[in-house]
């Protein structure tokens, strides 16, 4: 089971947090700057897994971001490698040509695209085409009421 | 009203949106803080708003400074006012920002289970879908109690989208909630042949990670994911099912012999490297697990090695990371097949990565053997002086000494070259892990006595150098090793040559710029050492320079006296007027040495780490037992606001009762564990003083301050270990050669002493004689300690509670609570609330009852294993049975039929939930069959209904047996529950629909739990022919009393499509909705089944006729009943009454009514003899109630019902049923 995926910049600016275990605010502020600060500190040519307490982190940098997995002891790296594959291209798919900015300013988004690739820390739906069309149905809802909102009342 | 809309619509179009936020964070770099606060004004003001869209909008920026670090925890009820939005597009910023923020100390989530239930039966799958993605964040077990049930129906809904989200979340509710998961795992059984294989992997997921924490319960599983495993082309399912495998071979070791084939094969043929890995891993669980009294698999072995010698030679730095990973497994079972890569592994200590390096670290560790040793520590020393950075450094100090001390220094044949080892890494610049070399220092000292001497000489040397070890001061420094010299040179001061010299060297100025506690030590040894010296001299008769040392003593101890260290300046000045007093007694010539020789009197020997923990509590007495009479309850309440140790005296006291039994007792100390074990303060007991001081947090923090020396750090005159290495050689060779002249004349005497723990020496290693005559003292342990070791399990881990028999059938008071209308409460009234009541009196005694039940299957199966062939009654030992047979791989053509027998007796029984698995076993069945080809499986592939009717023939002829078992049986009244456990999952007595020669449809009908004019129709289509079946549609010529659903905007004579497409054949599953008025008559409706067949020579179109058959049973929802309400009901007089009667029936009581339990959806009340009264409940809240009688040859059944029409047409399905038997 996944634990907990990050987003973060080169900067160490956090850009998204999924958390599949329920913790304390103060204690999600600290594990993400604990674990930002143990991924940046790596070199770039090092392996993408470091042991972390009792978790493993699972990690991949994709242009100026960070995507960092935590996962459990038995579970799979390399699984969890195309996990984060498969997030960057729904990210890609969906945006066209992902970048930072759009996830910054669509951050929703992508907080609604990870919820219909992963549910509680597992991957619900290997098909690309079946979870993007998931999130484009959702969007179609949300548009139309959206314009129906902003029609005007009078 | 509408003014307010519009006053909202204009109020927003000044309202900053997410957008505008992210832009003015970005544009205030300088003052972001301010500028956030000033937003969060406004969005406070925003939130005020009455217009649910501006909620929204506000949430959702709140959403964006979550997670920006800021706490929104305040608005924490606007946002559950914007989940409870209408809209989509509100409801889905609502449950974003509560899983993003709520954890389970929000209180505001109580509020939300209504709402949550609401979203989750809503008809827009969407809603349903983005309430289950939040539940899955922040579901508490209050939630989880609440919802479980409303979830496990939406495990059946019709969208594959909302049935796979909810398998998933049922994991979560298991793990706050665990009650909840023996109900429902017949039902996630059930999604592990979803037609949808987003459901399908779902629930695999789901059941492997159940089965990781607690393998043994879903031992019964693995022929079913066997063939999963064999089917599926899937990778990420794939992956999910070998790694299941791997957590069930330990327990099974007949599993993995199975396993080794298939997986070899994907280890071939795969190209996807995280299978390929998964595999590797599986496979070498399994081989461990085979290790045993198994034929070596070593093509298996090679096959992984040779695998994993490719990743770790692959330039993907992560391949080569887990390569060495997985190696590191093999290497505990088949250390030759890894030994043998030793130069990749050393190899990778050269690497730039770490991690890398790392981990080939943990790999040397496991590899040494008596013959390497030396020559691997001796590349680990070369590391040492290159490595560049401390913590990599101090990691390989570590496993040096790891490495040297493994296994009670099995591999060391020298201990001089070991100490000369320790001696070298001293030089070790900005080590952190001085207290590790101190310790083994102390412990090999100690322990091998014929290194003292040796040890002493280089400890003396350390001592004498104290300058170069001095300078780093810092805790845990290197420093800590002249606590192991000092202490060494002390206690065993016999052996020391310059016993002067040392002594001048430990009484330096120098010497108190040490830590206190090395400084204590000094103090301490030195008198030993003066002792040691005065005795001699005096032995000597050269008083003068007796005198002269005691003189020394005296000048230099003051400087201790003066020490800040309390410890220090205590000793110090003790020992200043002890030695005082013996100058004085010397002025008078007294010869003093053997008086303070005496004080040091004595061998220390070694204590073992667990001696304190193994003493047993003595006879008679009681930890637990007051020694005083503690103060009464009005005592303590007069003070009890003074301090908190009153208090918790208070709460003693009101536990106590003036008799306590053993059970409570070994409560109570169970209980105290668990506090003790969440008590941050409390130590717990660790393996060893030492590991704890290194825990100690914040140590590994203090920033070392790194020092560099021009001057080599070469400590004159001490040896190097190196030469150890030759000498060793040259050692090991000329034993060989003396071997070789006197072959049988060895010498294995020495060999004979050694006390080892567990010496686990190989026939080769075992040539290699040690250097030494080694004596190593074993750790001492207390007289009569207790052999067993604890089970340290942490009894906080959350997965334990998940540690539940899932064969076991249900018991009633396991139901999942459900949360029922209103309105059908009102139906149900009066009985409702007496059944309620009812309910609780009840449980205590349900408890019981199981308890009995349970120690009664432990003495059957111990029956059971004497007798060869023998019936059984549990369901849950045939399952053992089963399981036992689909691994033999000997042919079984005997045991075969009985198997299929068996497992309809016990289906028919104990009804539902087991019928269902009746139903896998028979596949599985089939499936072993094909396994071994020994059995023609035509035979066996029969169609469903008619193996029905076989086994119910062959229940006839068992019956016989079977009414002997129900004699056995006490005759006392059986409550409800006890046969009919389980009214939630489906029903799954398939009848036939229709069938031509390219498909057989059959189909079953279950009542919709939650609306009352409902009922869902499963239909299990399979493809008979070769040929592809697609474009399926289903259309019924609806009555007016039973309709279709069909999606809205469809007319009705539009067919439902069918969600899937059948492959030769294969099978699969598809529910259809019917919305009924009335319920009291069977119906019958016309249909179609219209579908393409595709072959080689093209694509036909085909139909098929049915008739789709509702019985009045369908209509019937399993409902327990308790017998007070029973009786209240059948007192009421709102009931009609009707009979009937059967004759020729041959079957026993218990299977007939079973049969009426199965096929007709009741579940028993009470049963007295062959007599038992039952309950069952329409989906429009008719009461039926029945009393079965059994006659000679007849049954009778008497029946009650709010409706006679119903109960009519009720009894004459009953009569049909019954004339079968």
């Amino acid at each position: 089971m996944i634990h907990f995926i990050l987003l973060f910049s080169r900067q160490g600016k956090l850009r998204l947090q999924k958390w599949y275990t329920t913790l304390p605010d103060k204690e999600k502020k600290k594990i993400i700057r604990e674990i930002v600060q143990i991924i940046l500190s790596r070199n770039q040519k090092t392996s993408s897994f470091v042991d972390w307490k009792d978790l493993k982190l699972v990690y991949k940098r994709y242009a100026s971001l960070y995507f960092c997995c935590a996962i459990e002891d038995q579970d799979n790296e390399l699984l969890t490698l195309e996990v984060v594959h498969r997030y960057v291209e729904l990210l890609d798919k969906y945006f066209g040509n992902v970048c930072e900015l759009d996830i910054i300013f669509n951050f929703e988004k992508a907080y609604f695209i990870l919820d219909e690739f992963i549910i509680g820390g597992e991957v619900q739906e290997t098909s690309k085409k079946i979870a993007v069309k998931a999130i484009e149905d959702c969007d179609m809802l949300q548009e139309t009421v959206e314009e129906y909102m902003n029609k005007p009342a009078f | 009203m509408a003014l307010k809309m519009v006053k909202g619509s204009i109020d927003r179009m000044f309202d900053k949106n997410l957008q505008d936020l992210v832009r003015g964070i970005r544009n205030h770099k300088e003052d972001e803080a301010k500028y956030i606060s000033q937003c969060i004004d406004e969005i406070k003001q925003e939130l005020k708003q009455d217009n649910i869209a501006v909620k929204a909008n506000a949430v959702c920026k709140l959403t964006y400074l979550q997670m920006l670090g800021y706490d929104i925890s305040w608005a924490a009820f606007n946002i559950i006012e914007v989940m409870s939005a209408s809209k989509f597009t509100f409801k889905r910023i609502g449950y974003l920002a509560a899983s993003q923020c709520f954890h389970e100390g929000t209180d505001v989530i109580m509020l939300t289970t209504n709402q949550i239930r609401k979203d989750l039966s809503s008809p827009n799958q969407y809603d349903t879908g983005v309430a289950l993605t939040g539940l899955s964040c922040f579901v508490t077990p209050d939630l989880a109690r609440d919802l479980a049930n409303d979830i496990m129906t939406l495990m059946s809904h019709t969208k594959p989208y909302i049935r796979k989200k909810a398998v998933l979340i049922m994991y979560k509710v298991f793990l706050k909630y665990p009650e909840s998961l023996r109900p429902a795992f017949p039902r996630l059984k059930e999604k592990l042949e979803d037609p949808d294989p987003g459901v399908q992997s779902a629930a695999v997921n789901v059941i492997c990670e159940l089965a990781r924490r607690n393998p043994k319960n879903y031992l019964s599983l693995a022929p079913l994911f066997f063939k999963l495993m064999t089917s599926s082309t899937n990778n990420w399912v794939l992956i999910k099912i070998i790694k299941l495998f791997g957590a069930l071979t330990p327990l099974e070791p007949r599993l993995g012999k199975k396993l080794i084939e298939p997986l070899t094969n994907l280890i071939h043929s795969t190209s996807a490297m995280s299978l390929l890995y998964e595999c590797v891993n599986t496979v070498i669980a399994v081989l461990i697990s085979l290790s045993s009294g198994m034929p070596n698999h070593s093509a298996s072995i090679q096959l992984c090695v040779q695998k994993l010698r490719i990743l770790i030679e692959d330039s993907d730095q992560n391949l080569k990371y887990l390569g060495l990973l997985a190696m590191s497994k093999i290497l505990k079972t088949h250390p030759k097949s890894v030994q043998s890569h030793k130069d990749l592994i050393l190899q990778c200590l050269d690497d730039k990565d770490e991690s890398i390096r790392l981990r080939a670290l943990d790999l040397l560790y496991g590899m040494v053997s008596k013959k390497n040793l030396m020559e691997i520590v001796k590349k680990l020393m070369i590391h040492v002086d290159k490595a560049e950075g401390t913590t990599y450094r101090d990691e390989l100090l570590t496993k040096i000494i790891d490495i040297c001390s493994q296994s009670n220094y099995q591999y060391i044949t020298n201990f001089e070259w070991y100490i000369s080892i320790l001696v070298e890494l001293t030089r070790l610049e900005g080590t952190r892990h001085g207290h590790l070399i101190a310790a083994q220092m102390l412990d090999v000292a100690i322990r091998v006595k014929a290194i003292r001497k040796f040890a002493v000489s280089q400890m003396a040397m350390l001592l004498d150098n104290a300058h170069l070890l001095a300078s780093n001061t810092q805790r845990n420094g290197i420093c800590e090793v002249l606590y192991a010299a000092a202490w060494i040179c002390g206690e065993f001061s016999e052996h020391l040559e310059e016993a002067n010299q040392t002594l001048e060297a430990m009484l330096r100025p120098k010497v108190t710029t040490l830590p206190g506690h090395i400084q204590a030590v000094y103090v301490q040894n030195m008198v030993k050492l003066y002792a040691s010296i005065l005795q001699q001299k005096e032995q000597a008769g050269d008083k003068e320079a007796a005198q002269e040392i005691t003189q020394l003593m005296i000048e230099r101890l003051p400087q201790f006296v003066q020490s800040a260290d309390l410890e220090v300046q205590e000793r110090a000045s003790c020992i200043l007027q002890l030695i005082k007093y013996i100058q004085k007694l010397q002025a008078k010539e007294v010869p003093v040495a053997e008086e303070v020789i005496a004080l040091f009197a004595g061998e220390l020997n070694p204590v073992a780490p667990k001696a304190q923990k193994k003493v047993p509590v003595p006879e008679g007495l009681d930890l637990d037992a007051w020694i005083n009479e503690p103060p009464s309850d009005s005592e303590s309440e007069d003070e009890k606001p003074k301090t908190i140790f009153h208090e918790e005296e208070q709460r003693h006291s009101r536990h106590r009762q003036p008799e306590i039994d053993e059970e409570e007792l070994a409560r109570r100390r169970e209980a105290r564990k668990q506090e003790q074990a969440n008590n941050p303060f409390y130590i717990k007991s660790s393996p060893s003083p030492q590991k704890r001081y290194q825990d100690t947090p914040g140590v590994e923090h203090i920033p070392v301050v790194q020092i560099d020396l021009s001057v080599p750090l070469k400590v004159p005159g001490m040896p190097m270990s190196d030469q150890y290495v030759k000498l060793e050689e040259e050692r090991r060779h000329k034993q060989k050669l003396e071997k070789d002249k006197k072959k049988k004349k060895q010498k294995k005497e020495k060999r004979g002493k050694h006390h080892r723990h567990n010496s686990l020496h190989t026939e080769s290693e075992e040539d290699i004689a040690p250097a030494h005559h080694v004596d190593i003292i074993t750790e001492e342990m207390p007289e009569n300690a207790l052999p067993s070791d604890e089970d340290d399990k942490d009894p906080n881990d959350p997965y334990k509670a998940l540690d539940i028999d899932l064969d076991k059938p249900l018991a009633d008071s396991e139901k999942l609570p459900v949360q029922r209308h209103r309105n059908v409460e009102t139906l149900k009234s009066p009985d409702s609330e007496a059944a309620l009541v009812e309910k609780k009196s009840k449980k205590p005694k349900k408890k019981e009852k199981k308890h009995k039940e349970k120690e009664r299957d432990k003495g059957k199966k111990k029956e059971k294993e004497k007798k060869v062939v023998e019936e059984e009654e549990e369901e849950e030992e045939k399952k053992g049975e089963d399981l036992d047979f689909w691994l033999s791989t000997a042919p079984a053509p005997a045991p075969a039929p009985q198997a299929q027998s068996e497992p309809a007796l016990g289906a028919a029984v104990v009804a539902e939930p087991q019928e269902v698995k009746k139903e896998e076993r028979e596949e599985r069945d089939d499936e072993e069959e094909e396994d071994e080809g020994k059995q023609k499986s035509s035979k066996h592939k029969k169609k469903k209904h008619k193996k029905e009717k076989e086994e119910k023939s062959k229940d006839k002829k068992k019956s016989k047996k079977k009414s002997h078992h129900s004699e056995e049986e006490p005759p006392e009244s059986v409550q409800n529950g006890t046969l009919e456990d389980e009214p939630l999952p489906p029903m799954s007595s398939y009848r036939l629909l229709a069938e031509n020669p390219f498909i057989k449809m059959t189909y079953d009908i279950q009542g919709n739990l939650q609306n009352d004019s409902q009922v869902t129709v499963s239909v299990i289509f399979e493809n008979k022919s070769t040929s592809f079946l697609k474009s399926m549609e289903l259309n019924v010529l609806d009555s007016l009393n039973t309709k279709m659903l069909r999606p809205e905007g469809s007319s009705v004579h539009d067919g439902i499509p069918v969600p899937f497409q059948l492959p030769p054949g294969i099978s699969n599953e598809a529910q259809f909705v019917f919305t009924l008025q009335s319920i009291i008559m069977a119906q019958k409706l016309k249909g179609t089944l219209s579908f393409i067949v595709k072959n080689d020579e093209g694509s036909t179109h085909e139909k098929l006729d049915f008739k789709l058959h509702f019985s009045c049973a369908s209509y019937l929802i399993t409902t327990p009943c308790y017998s007070d309400a029973f009786a209240k009901l059948l007192e009421s007089g709102d009931l009609h009454m009707s009979s009937i009667k059967v004759d020729g029936i041959s079957i026993s009581f218990q299977h007939l009514l079973a049969k009426i339990c199965f096929h007709h959806h009741f579940s028993v009340v009470e049963r007295v003899d062959s007599c038992a009264s039952m309950y069952s409940r329409s989906i429009q809240g008719h009461h039926v109630c029945l009393l079965v009688k059994k006659g000679e040859n007849s049954v009778s059944i008497d029946g009650k019902c709010n409706d006679s029409t119903l109960l009519s047409n009720l009894l004459d399905e009953m009569k049909e049923t019954l004339s079968k038997c």
